[in-house]
């Protein structure tokens, strides 16, 4: 594939969505295409949706009581809300990392070949490539090489959330959704994770939810602006720091609200 | 402003906090009490049933013409009773915990049968008895024999498992599972994985309770299970379990009550405390293990 082809497919396609939590109108009516190869970034103020946004992108959402959805989402032209559709498969292929970081209480190692066990890879040595290779990706290996069968829960905060988006990669998923992956790390990790996902984004189709709006200019190709849970615009980033169509994506990002 | 809030004054210019001095005496005398109580019966136990221990004692059947007493085989029910009991219900208890917690979608169900083991777990163990002797000894056609005393235990027992697995399976927190299902995997994977070893403690502390409860039960049993241990066990593990048999709190209930004779009520005392203490050493053990696995 070349260059112009990569660049403009879509891999998710969000049509009229709608997302109900019992009462709470979480998602209103939102269509957004997410490109292949691209790091989409998700900017808008607290509660507005953008967490249940990603969320219904692998069906995590599915898991809550009194969760109601309507309207599709298409992976690769396959409807993720169709008949008949393995949410695993699904949740292998969109990997996923959390707002608040939540290793599992094993060890560093453990965590992270859970996936990959879990899918059946089961010699050793390849486990021990995967977890390199994520580790060194996620920009945590220098710091627990050397302490690999200690518990992830000894390690400190940020370098949980590195080992959580490590714990996502060592699944090779597709598309990986990040929930402010950096809002718990120091400018230096937080550096990492940016190189780390420019890196990502020529294998992997990157969303990811971010306050910070230096880090949503410096990092992502599109950009969607959420309001309580209305999608206001999206377009290239450029586009949306540069000249904002609508008045509240300017007031937004130009810090005036939210 | 209050002057309470001032910040006028030295940090090392410690308050007076009578009633907290007052409060962690009060709290320290009383838990002293309890170690002391613990300790004083313990004691009495062992001091006043060490003695009445001997090798024939432990070995043997009670022998009426030689005027001997042998309580080996209601060590043997006792012990039988414990781990086929242990046996049944914590698949059960474990897999229903499991299921509630997990799987359940229906709340009002759940919130029901929870409310059920809750109020099962209080039932007089009598109430347990004459339950299992109706419906194993009888109706089941068991007739009054350690798989019927099994039964009905386990029926016991079953609220105790389910109340205490539940409760674990509940202190797992959320971002757990959602970081195991994130990643694909299916419910029933993220529960043997994530869940289970998380909540061993919790299954752990649930299996001791049950052993306590089965240990010290004597009512159901006697009406299930049988009330005497005269012959030393033989035959098959089927043929064993399926004629009746008295377990030590049986035992030391006629000992003591029928018959008067606390020396060997003690013994039997003695030996039911010491197969409690092992018991709980052997289930942190394997727990233990299983953890580090
Ligand atoms: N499990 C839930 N049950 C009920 N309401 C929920 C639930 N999760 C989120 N909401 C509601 O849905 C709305 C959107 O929440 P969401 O977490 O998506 O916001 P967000 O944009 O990610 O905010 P933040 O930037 O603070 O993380 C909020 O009003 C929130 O209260
Ligand atoms: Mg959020």
């Amino acid at each position: 594939m070349n260059e112009v082809e990569t660049q403009n497919k879509v891999k998710i396609h969000t049509k009229n969505l709608d997302l109900f939590y019992g009462d709470v109108h979480a998602l209103k009516d939102v269509n957004l295409d997410i490109q292949s190869h691209n790091v989409t970034a998700l900017i808008g103020p607290s509660g507005c949706g953008k967490s249940t946004y990603l969320k219904t992108l692998n069906r995590m959402n599915d898991t809550i009581d009194g969760v109601k959805i309507t309207g599709d989402v298409f992976l690769d032209n396959e409807n993720v809300y169709g008949k008949g559709v393995d949410v695993t498969i699904l949740r292998k292929k969109v990997g996923m990392v959390f707002q608040s970081p939540n290793p599992f209480p094993m060890s560093i190692y453990d965590n992270i070949t859970y996936g990959p066990r879990m899918h059946g890879v089961k010699k050793r040595i390849e486990l021990d490539e995967i977890v390199e290779k994520s580790l060194k990706g996620a920009a945590i290996w220098d710091e627990v090489k050397d302490r690999m069968k200690k518990s992830a829960l000894s390690l400190s905060g940020g370098q949980q959330q590195r080992l959580c988006i490590a714990r996502a990669l060592a699944t090779q998923p597709d598309v990986l959704l990040m929930d402010e992956p950096t809002s718990a790390l120091d400018p230096i990790s937080t550096t990492k994770i940016e190189e780390l996902i420019a890196e990502l984004k020529k294998n992997y189709s990157i969303v990811i939810v971010t306050h910070n709006m230096q880090q949503a200019a410096r990092i992502s190709d599109d950009t969607a602006f959420f309001l309580l849970g209305e999608l206001i615009e999206n377009h290239k980033t450029e586009t949306i720091f540069s000249s904002p169509q609508d008045k509240r994506t300017e007031d937004y990002i130009t810090g005036r609200f939210g | 402003m209050s002057d309470k809030l001032s910040n006028d004054v030295a940090i090392t210019d410690r308050k007076k906090r009578p009633f907290e001095k007052l409060f962690y005496s009060v709290i320290y005398l009383l838990s002293g009490c309890v170690l002391a109580l613990v300790i004083y019966f313990i004691a009495i136990i062992l001091i006043r049933g060490l003695p009445a221990l001997s090798l024939s004692f432990l070995t043997s059947a009670p022998n009426p013409i030689q005027q001997t007493i042998g309580i080996f085989p209601s060590i043997v029910n006792t012990l039988y009773i414990i781990f086929f009991t242990l046996l049944c219900c914590i698949p059960i208890g474990v897999g229903g915990a499991i299921y509630l917690n997990e799987y359940a979608k229906n709340k009002r169900l759940v919130s029901a049968i929870e409310f059920a083991t809750e109020t099962l777990s209080g039932v007089p163990s009598i109430l347990y008895g004459v339950f299992g002797y109706v419906v194993f000894c009888l109706l089941f056609g068991f007739k009054v024999s350690l798989i019927a005393g099994i039964l009905t235990l386990t029926i016991m027992v079953l609220p105790i498992m389910i109340r205490t697995t539940q409760e674990a399976l509940k202190s797992v927190p959320v971002s757990y599972r959602e970081g195991a299902l994130g990643m694909g995997a299916t419910k029933w994977y993220m529960v043997r994985t994530i869940l289970l070893p998380s909540s061993l403690k919790g299954i752990l502390t649930g299996i001791i309770l049950s052993i306590g409860r089965m240990v010290s039960e004597s009512a159901a049993l006697l009406l299930t299970a049988g009330g005497s241990a005269m012959y030393m066990p033989k035959g098959s593990l089927w043929d064993q379990l399926s004629s009746s048999g008295s377990t030590l709190s049986v035992e030391l209930y006629r000992y003591a009550y029928s018959r008067g004779d606390n020396e060997t009520a003690f013994g039997i005392a003695a030996v039911l405390i010491l197969i409690v203490i092992l018991l709980n050493l052997l289930t942190r053990f394997i727990a233990g293990r299983l953890n580090t696995q």
